[in-house]
């Protein structure tokens, strides 16, 4: 018997979806190797039988599940339990369900705030807020703040080829092998040690010659551009260089912290003093969290500058 | 006794979604809804933000269609800081938008939309999928996997990130496209061409075919449609003018700067998707089965609808043959599968053209933006149908305030439309099973929210 697949989705973009089916011919040779038994995004498997209008989620049993987004509606707490409780091995895919990602940027307000804010846009209808609706969550949260996980493996999206390596390894009961490394770590630009000491705006373009590989540009932090590297795990690029650098634009840190635990926010500020850049340079302090928002990270501020909360 | 029937979640299609039919004590459908169980609020937390980053913040609004996110952002906070991209810079983020929408469009219809055509309807769930496909179609379902493959791989060559993407910048593009690299794209371009135009051969003769009175009949509404088109009435997935057709045919035109004139938002109690519709036509919103107002789609089978004709020519031939046999505007909600690969064909043949420009290798690809205050509109034709970002900046070039019409949401309100009508079709005394219910759910893909 194939090892079973099961994979749901929380509060994502299924972005990590797409990434799985990116994988190409490593995704046919997956079909094989296990029988998915349960992934809206691809087949018929539903919650219920379609009789009544009932709540309870029933999911099949399986050796190993993917669950993909963060906690962020009331209607995820049954989804995710009901997952934990039929998976053996239980994979956070991806950094919403790692760390909370980029919805737990709501956690600085109150959900009312949010639906206020999203139901009164210029070209919204005056009426009431929906109410019958699954409630959203003060904050979000990620998966580990309400079940227990067996496997982390963070990214927005995570490496296609290592999505499939993990599974795979999972199915056949081999030893897994995780990136450890800083995206810092995998970056091939040069470092003097001697930098700007200023953060300058995202509009600002680093300096390079384009026909140039990317050891020979300059560090993008040394030439004053906010790039999150030395806080983010690495792991984008595989062996080749981060995805972001590329395209010579700097790393926001999508793979959340380089450790379990990390918080990017007081690492960047660490990172940055040791470097002697003078982090009130830059605009918009918080978005150092802009993928890390989970584990009450964020939060909304109790006092707020007048127009600063919502115009 | 009245009973609901629930079809939760919706599958096969990219997001949450449940539906729930009403039906009365007669056994007769009384009502009929999907529901959108999700919100995020990125209207809410873009507040605040650096406006120059918002374009690597939206994408997670979807990871199957991001850089529609990212370059309709990109215009907007362009409009923001008042600059607009050199020629090169133009060229290379219509390049990945196109190329975006080919690997999303083969994604939709063939490992989402084709297992219940290619497998039926009827077959068992646990078959009925992409999965099932490899089984019985090994062949093609590996040319599948290949050629869209190919076309995310020609989108990374260039542009780093494709999920997600980073490379398109405010006031131009992060980088220059090496010579070396247009002459691959050009190759692999041409191979993905072919395969379009196999793909609309192969769905004329063993898909639609087959399905001819259910393309015509299940789930098919009476709405106006909304597209974008050039100066000439051409398609357009890139930029030009919003064209909103009335049910009757007849239609008006605007800059997407003008949006809030033609277009309001209406809200249920039951959906977090908000449903857009045509204020313009001054009759308000219902979703009145006999006689829905306001209501227009979106999306591939809407735009093919309100152009007049398609600048690429392979793609014309293709529409002319669609207009022939189905008229204009088309009304058979599955027709948007038909409809979707023949912009699979029009999208491929511009990413030619798009390659085939001499300016597309220059190394000028931005202009230096200055972070300021000013409000922008930017919008793209997304494989979902309209995108509409709207921004507007403090002096700090800070947002204050976002407005964001998702493709999807014009579709909200007519998928309403389409799953009554198939479930009054279908349901017949109460009595309902699973193949109904699949078949009410093929309404639902059609439209691929």
């Amino acid at each position: 018997m194939k090892p079973k697949l099961s994979c749901e989705w929380l509060h994502g973009c299924s972005g990590c979806e797409i990434a799985l089916l990116n994988s190409g011919e490593l995704l046919l040779s997956l079909f094989q190797q296990v029988d998915i038994v349960h992934f809206p995004l691809l087949m018929d498997h539903k919650y219920t039988d379609g009789a009544g209008d009932d709540e309870e989620v029933s999911l099949p049993e399986a050796d190993i599940g993917l669950v993909t987004g963060g906690v962020g509606l009331e209607s995820h707490h049954g989804v995710l339990k009901a997952m934990r409780r039929q998976c053996r091995i239980l994979i956070a895919l991806g950094t919403c369900a790692v760390h909370g990602g980029i919805p737990a940027m709501r956690n600085q307000w109150t959900a009312g705030c949010t639906m206020e804010t999203v139901f009164s846009t210029a070209t919204t209808e005056a009426a009431p807020v929906p109410d019958a609706v699954p409630a959203l969550l003060d904050r979000v949260l990620s998966i580990d703040e309400q079940v227990r996980v067996d496997v982390s493996l963070p990214g927005c999206p995570p490496r296609p080829k290592m999505i499939v390596s993990v599974v795979e390894a999972l199915a056949q009961q081999k030893k897994l092998r995780l990136p450890y490394k800083s995206v810092c770590e995998t970056c091939p630009t040069v470092r003097t040690g001697k930098g700007q000491a200023v953060i300058r705006r995202g509009t600002a373009k680093p300096e390079y010659t384009p026909d140039e590989p990317l050891s020979r540009m300059r560090c993008l932090l040394e030439q004053g551009l906010l790039c999150m590297g030395p806080v983010t795990a690495g792991g984008c690029g595989g062996r080749e260089v981060p995805l972001c650098l590329r395209s010579r634009v700097p790393c926001r840190g999508c793979y959340g912290p380089v450790h379990e635990g990390g918080n990017q926010l007081l690492d960047m500020m660490n990172a940055l003093a040791s470097n002697g850049i003078d982090y009130r340079t830059i605009i918009d302090r918080k978005s150092l969290l802009r993928f890390s928002g989970a584990h009450g990270r964020l939060r909304p501020e109790k006092k707020r500058r007048g127009g600063q909360q919502l115009s | 006794m009245s009973q609901v029937l629930t079809i939760n979640p919706i599958t096969r299609i990219e997001g949450h979604a449940r539906i729930s039919i009403h039906l009365d004590e007669a056994g007769r459908v009384s009502d009929a809804r999907v529901e959108i169980a999700t919100l995020r609020g990125f209207e809410q937390f873009v507040l605040g933000r650096p406006a120059e980053e918002i374009p690597r913040i939206v994408t997670r609004i979807c990871g199957i269609c991001p850089w529609m996110h990212h370059l309709a952002a990109i215009k907007a906070i362009d409009g923001c800081f008042g600059i607009s991209p050199p020629p090169t810079g133009n060229l290379l983020r219509e390049l990945c938008q196109v190329l975006a929408h080919i690997h999303d469009k083969i994604l939709h219809f063939f490992f989402l939309a084709a297992p219940d055509f290619m497998l039926g309807p009827e077959s068992d769930y646990s078959v009925r999928n992409i999965m099932g496909l490899v089984r019985s179609e090994p062949e093609l379902a590996v040319q599948v996997v290949r050629m869209r493959q190919l076309a995310v791989a020609m989108l990374e060559r260039f542009a780093g990130k494709a999920i997600h993407p980073v490379a398109g910048v405010v006031g131009g593009f992060a980088r220059p496209m090496d010579a070396e690299i247009r002459r691959d794209l050009l190759v692999d371009g041409q191979v993905l061409l072919d395969f379009a135009c196999q793909s609309l051969a192969f769905a004329k003769e063993r898909v639609f075919s087959r399905f001819i009175e259910e393309m015509l009949s299940l789930g098919t509404v009476t709405t106006g449609f909304l597209g974008t088109v050039d100066a000439q009435g051409s398609l357009r997935l890139y930029d030009g003018l919003l064209r909103l057709m009335r049910p009757e045919g007849n239609f008006d035109e605007f800059p997407a700067g003008d949006y809030h004139r033609f277009l309001a938002e209406h809200v249920e109690p039951w959906s977090y998707a908000k449903m857009v519709y045509a204020k313009s036509w001054g009759e308000g919103f219902s979703l009145d089965p006999d006689q829905p107002r306001g209501v227009y789609r979106a999306n591939t089978l809407a735009r093919i609808n309100v152009c007049d004709r398609i600048a690429t020519p392979r793609a014309q031939e293709e529409l002319a043959v669609f207009r022939e046999l189905f008229g204009r505007p088309a009304r058979g909600t599955l027709l948007y599968h038909w409809a979707r690969l023949i912009e699979l064909v029009y999208a491929c043949e511009r990413a030619l053209e798009l390659l085939a420009d001499e300016r597309i290798v220059e190394p000028l690809v931005y202009r230096a933006a200055e972070p300021g205050a000013g409000r922008g509109i930017g919008h793209v034709e997304a494989p979902r149908g309209t995108l509409i970002h709207d921004y507007t900046t403090d002096e700090n070039g800070c947002i204050t305030r976002a407005n964001l019409i998702v493709g999807t949401t014009h579709n909200v309100a007519p998928m309403q439309l389409s799953v009554r009508q198939a479930a009054d079709s279908l349901i017949r005394n109460g009595a309902c099973d699973e193949h109904i219910l699949n078949r009410i759910e093929m309404a639902v893909r059609a439209y691929d929210p």
